[in-house]
């Protein structure tokens, strides 16, 4: 635009955040994972004594909220849980206020769960400690993606050349959104499938690598890793979606799963609704890492705040 | 505004005088005496004396320009924008008149509310043209009183900021356009559809993870209307900030059917497009939304053939608590006076080059034959002497921190564009002049 010149105004976030994979090269993804490598929750390292994470969750969360936890105190940090029910937020407190408040009372690190997509980015711009983002909206969910990463890396050599199918309610999942750059930005192949209302064709835009397939067969034969999705219901705003007819066209079960490569992994982020998009053998099956991946959360996450404090050793 | 009634007289000489009503683009001298247009001639023709001069040299030499869509907030909305500081900005936009938008605090749906707003203690430096509420208190189902409103000073009813949504409702709203020659203005949306939606159904959008408005849901109320306005020989219907490619095929075929059809484009919305949207910046967030790069190619051709009647701001001032939030909590829209001519000028003429006079038509004559603003939007003789002055050449940085807006919610901040408004002169009076 030669005529036209805008002047960037915006403030970049703090080092060491982690706001999107989208925004994460290749390289800097490989030295967390390598770090992940290096980090044991049962050996702690205090490489993070008398540092203060602060969570911030205005979202219900089990996995992500006691992992970054654990995470945090492996290193030695305290940490402080705010939850948007019970605290000032309840009372109109504004997104911003709630930060410059919870930096003020000492956070050196943010940890922010949020409804709303770029509400981290939102906050990031705006404070001078980094912010991790665990789950904006529909957006993006980086420690999601980096532990699901970790975890393909700990039974396959290498994530080029992987076929990964991604299966579900692509369309309101941050962890698809994360899950497809990430494994875009190595080279893997990747085959999404779920109905019209919940994988738009629009997806394919997202990265490239990308393909999608309604048939749910079609989608998981010969794949090297099989990451199954739930039906968010509480984002579903008013979309139909009809449970019986997704569960006979989509639903993971052993039949299907026996089209995958023989070693091939079954994934889910979690939470998991046995009976819905996986059936109750599929989630125990000896292919399921889905324990595992939380599991791996907790090392994957204490390299995230390690590397935001600056303390990457 | 009040007229003064003393003896005042201006002329300004040597400028490029376009005025797309009279079919003038020549170097001419115009005489402004009492607040009307006294002569209009040839350089240096002019004998009679003046008590004040602006030298135009360089300069383009233009009928008051008129926004059509503009949000002062009053009443009830003072901390966003007044109609002092609100028409402050469009002085330094070169606009001499805006048409203002109902959708305050209360909803301007009385003629009590449009005689409030006309009063001169509301500090307004330009002429406000005010657009009452099309339904009671905006709510899309009882029609307000279209006839005292019009004899009262609305130039037009709207339920802007959301649609007349009700098929009945607007059929009525129609019929009783065609009664009284009475123009609606619809904010064309199927709110139906759009719910929880905070930018375009895109990529982006996708990218983001954000809900996305379709292109139908607006062309949808468009054709709708379109159909509607046919049915009542007479009715009048004018199509709020258009933005999209299939919106712009009903206004066509109502055009074409002879339909007393009318549109107008904002200048975000041919400059952007929703790929613009940058780091959740709520600056880029407004409804309509920034749409699609082929939407914004078929704005641009049908800036250039005649299609769109009027370039329109929309501006929409918010204050920094209801911006500077979540993207998906952040309230809709941006300020707009003072960067329209910047950005028509910048991005219209000077990439798409689309000529000067088509683009002074756009400000000008074109708004006036939308709501039928009499003796404005041209010089010719006996015209109320609104004029903008300005330099197409000026290259300069738009600030907002310095806006006179009473809100800086813009995302042209930093841009650099070339046209700047010069002066700009309402009754006769210079009420903005660059510093």
């Amino acid at each position: 635009m030669p005529a036209v010149s805008k002047q960037v105004t915006t403030r970049s976030a703090t080092r060491g955040s982690v706001l999107g994979i989208e925004g994460m090269s290749a390289a800097e993804i490989a030295k967390l994972l390598q770090l992940a490598r290096k980090m044991n929750p049962q050996k702690p390292r205090l490489l993070l004594r008398g540092k203060r994470v602060l969570l911030l969750f205005y979202e219900a969360s089990t996995r992500t909220r006691a992992s970054f936890e654990i995470a945090a105190k492996s290193l030695g940090a305290t940490t402080t849980l705010v939850l948007s029910s019970g605290s000032s937020i309840e009372k109109g407190e504004s997104l911003l206020d709630t930060a410059y408040t919870l930096r003020a009372v000492g956070a050196d690190v943010m940890v922010i769960r949020h409804p709303n997509a770029g509400a981290p980015h939102l906050m990031a711009s705006h404070l001078d400690i980094p912010v991790i983002n665990a789950g904006d909206g529909m957006h993006e969910h980086p420690t999601q993606a980096l532990l699901d990463a970790y975890t393909i890396l700990r039974h396959k050599k290498k994530l080029t050349g992987l076929q990964v199918t991604i299966i579900g309610d692509i369309y309101h999942s941050r962890v698809a959104r994360s899950a497809i750059h990430l494994l875009s930005k190595f080279g893997a192949k990747i085959v999404l499938c779920g109905p019209q209302e919940l994988l738009p064709e629009l997806a394919t835009s997202l990265a490239p690598g990308l393909h999608i397939s309604r048939s749910c067969e079609d989608a998981v034969r010969g794949a090297d890793a099989v990451m199954v999705l739930r039906v968010q219901r509480e984002r579903l705003a008013g979309l139909k979606v009809n449970l019986q007819d997704y569960i006979s066209r989509y639903q993971m079960t052993l039949a299907r799963l026996k089209l995958a490569k023989n070693d091939a992994l079954l994934m889910h982020p979690g939470p998991i609704i046995r009976g819905l998009e996986l059936t109750w053998e599929v989630a125990d099956c000896p292919q399921s890492v889905i324990v595992e991946e939380v599991r791996n959360g907790v090392p994957v996450r204490m390299a995230v705040l390690a590397r935001a404090l600056g303390k990457a050793k | 505004m009040k007229h003064s009634s003393q003896t005042h007289s201006l002329l300004i000489h040597g400028g490029r005088v376009i005025d797309p009503a009279a079919q003038v683009d020549a170097l001419m001298d115009v005489l402004v005496r009492d607040g009307q247009v006294a002569e209009v001639a040839l350089p240096n023709k002019i004998r009679s004396g003046a008590d004040e001069k602006i030298d135009a040299r360089g300069l383009i030499v233009a009928p008051g320009f008129i926004d059509l869509h503009v949000h002062l907030r009053e009443p009830g909305q003072g901390y966003k924008e007044t109609i002092a500081s609100g028409t402050a900005a469009a002085a330094a936009g070169g606009f001499t008149s805006v048409c203002c938008m109902p959708n305050t605090t209360p909803v301007l749906d009385s003629p009590e509310w449009v005689t409030w707003l006309r009063q001169p203690q509301r500090g307004a430096i330009v002429n406000v043209f005010p657009i009452a509420a099309a339904t009671q208190a905006g709510k899309g189902a009882v029609l307000t009183d279209f006839r005292a409103l019009q004899r009262t000073g609305a130039v037009a009813v709207s339920d802007d900021g959301k649609p007349i949504l009700s098929e009945t409702t607007m059929r009525e709203a129609m019929r009783a356009s065609a009664e009284i020659n009475f123009p609606v203005v619809q904010h064309a949306e199927d709110t139906r559809v759009t719910q929880g939606c905070s930018m375009n159904e895109s990529e982006t959008s996708f990218r983001l993870g954000l809900r996305g408005m379709t292109d139908t849901a607006e062309a949808a109320i468009v054709d709708r209307d379109v159909q509607l306005a046919q049915q009542f020989n007479g009715a009048r219907l004018h199509v709020a900030h258009v933005s999209t490619a299939e919106a712009l095929k009903s206004v066509r075929r109502g055009k074409k059917n002879r339909a007393r059809v009318t549109c107008e484009v904002t200048p975000h919305h041919f400059t952007l497009t929703d790929a613009d949207i940058r780091d959740y910046d709520t600056n880029f967030k407004m409804n309509p939304p920034l749409r699609s790069a082929a939407d914004r190619e078929a704005l641009l051709v049908a800036l250039a053939d005649g299609t769109i009647d009027a370039i329109a701001s929309d501006h929409a001032p918010h204050a920094p608590h209801e911006k500077i939030i979540e993207f998906e909590r952040a309230m809709f829209g941006i300020t707009g006076l003072e960067t329209a001519l910047g950005l028509a000028i910048t991005v219209l003429h000077l990439r798409q080059k689309i000529p000067l006079s088509r683009i002074v038509e756009l400000f000008t004559a074109g708004p006036a034959r939308v709501v039928d603003i009499r003796g404005r939007g041209t010089l010719l003789r006996g015209s109320h002497a609104d004029l903008t002055i300005f330099d197409p050449k000026k290259r300069w940085t738009f600030d907002a921190s310095k806006s006179r807006s009473k809100s800086h919610n813009t995302p042209f901040d930093g841009w650099s564009l070339t046209g700047k408004v010069v002066a700009t002169v309402v009754a006769g009076r210079v009420v903005y002049r660059a510093g």
